[in-house]
């Protein structure tokens, strides 16, 4: 990855409650950054809220004793946010999780649209270990 | 975030003030089961007051729906803002809701 400037980097426990007061702060830097309205207010919260309850949930499994290190970074040109969401889990294949959740037999279910959504709404989504699973969110202006 | 819930004539309506998202859906689950438990039958939840929602707060739309029509019950939605709408259209969830564009409309269709 080519040289970026850390905007954020925190660490959080296991509890899905934590997951507003993220969102609020890297929804700032997209402010900042003057991404789209709709990316500061609908893309970034959502892809980045559900890397985080992925993180917490499946990766960590609400261990209190396990964290969430979220780490923001933005491109020397100042049109791309890098957002890494690392939990302490084994992690997973995303594009084997994945489900289409606009199929016919997925519409009326009651879950699975998360990562779905997290590639709908984001310009590319990585995952990979780091010393821990690594969901790795990039969002480009324009 | 927070959840009100009022009656207007035989109609359940709640508004959703913050966000839908996996720290508070259970809440919004429960308070509206609750209603329905209690022989409740036509539900609106207004998103005139919300910012955005993630897939378990779509989930738990879902799972109310269901619940409530098979109580003979139906769940509509109002309010819908620009995000909001989009995050429907991607989920084909626009195709299961009856969404209005505004409360008083949503109130006139049941």
């Amino acid at each position: 990855m080519a040289k970026m400037r850390v905007a954020l980097d925190l660490e959080i426990a296991s509890d899905v409650h934590e997951i507003e007061r993220v969102v609020e702060l890297v929804q700032k830097e997209c402010r900042q950054l003057k991404l789209e309205p709709e990316k500061c207010s609908l893309n970034v919260p959502v892809a980045l809220t559900e890397a985080l309850s992925n993180a917490i949930l499946r990766g960590n499994r609400e261990d209190v004793s396990k964290h969430v290190r979220v780490k923001a970074s933005v491109n020397k040109a100042g049109d791309m946010l890098v957002v890494d969401v690392t939990d302490e889990g084994e992690g997973f294949d995303l594009s084997a999780s994945t489900r289409n959740c606009t199929a016919p037999e997925n519409v009326l279910a009651e879950d699975g649209r998360g990562l779905y959504l997290m590639q709908c709404l984001v310009s590319r989504v990585e995952q990979f270990a780091n010393g821990g699973n690594t969901v790795r969110l990039t969002v480009q202006r324009g | 975030m927070s959840f009100t819930i009022r009656k207007q004539g035989e109609i359940v309506v709640v508004d959703v003030e913050g966000q839908l998202i996996v720290g508070n859906r259970q809440e919004l689950k429960q308070k509206v089961l609750d209603e329905l438990e209690k022989g409740e039958k036509r539900f609106l939840i207004d998103f005139s007051q919300t910012g955005y929602i993630d897939s378990s707060g779509l989930g738990v739309l879902v799972s109310l729906s269901k619940k409530i029509r098979e109580q003979g019950g139906e769940l509509r939605l109002a309010n819908l803002n620009d995000d909001l709408k989009t995050l429907f259209e991607l989920t084909k969830l626009d195709t299961l809701f009856q969404i209005s564009d505004s409360r008083e409309r949503a109130l006139e269709s049941f």
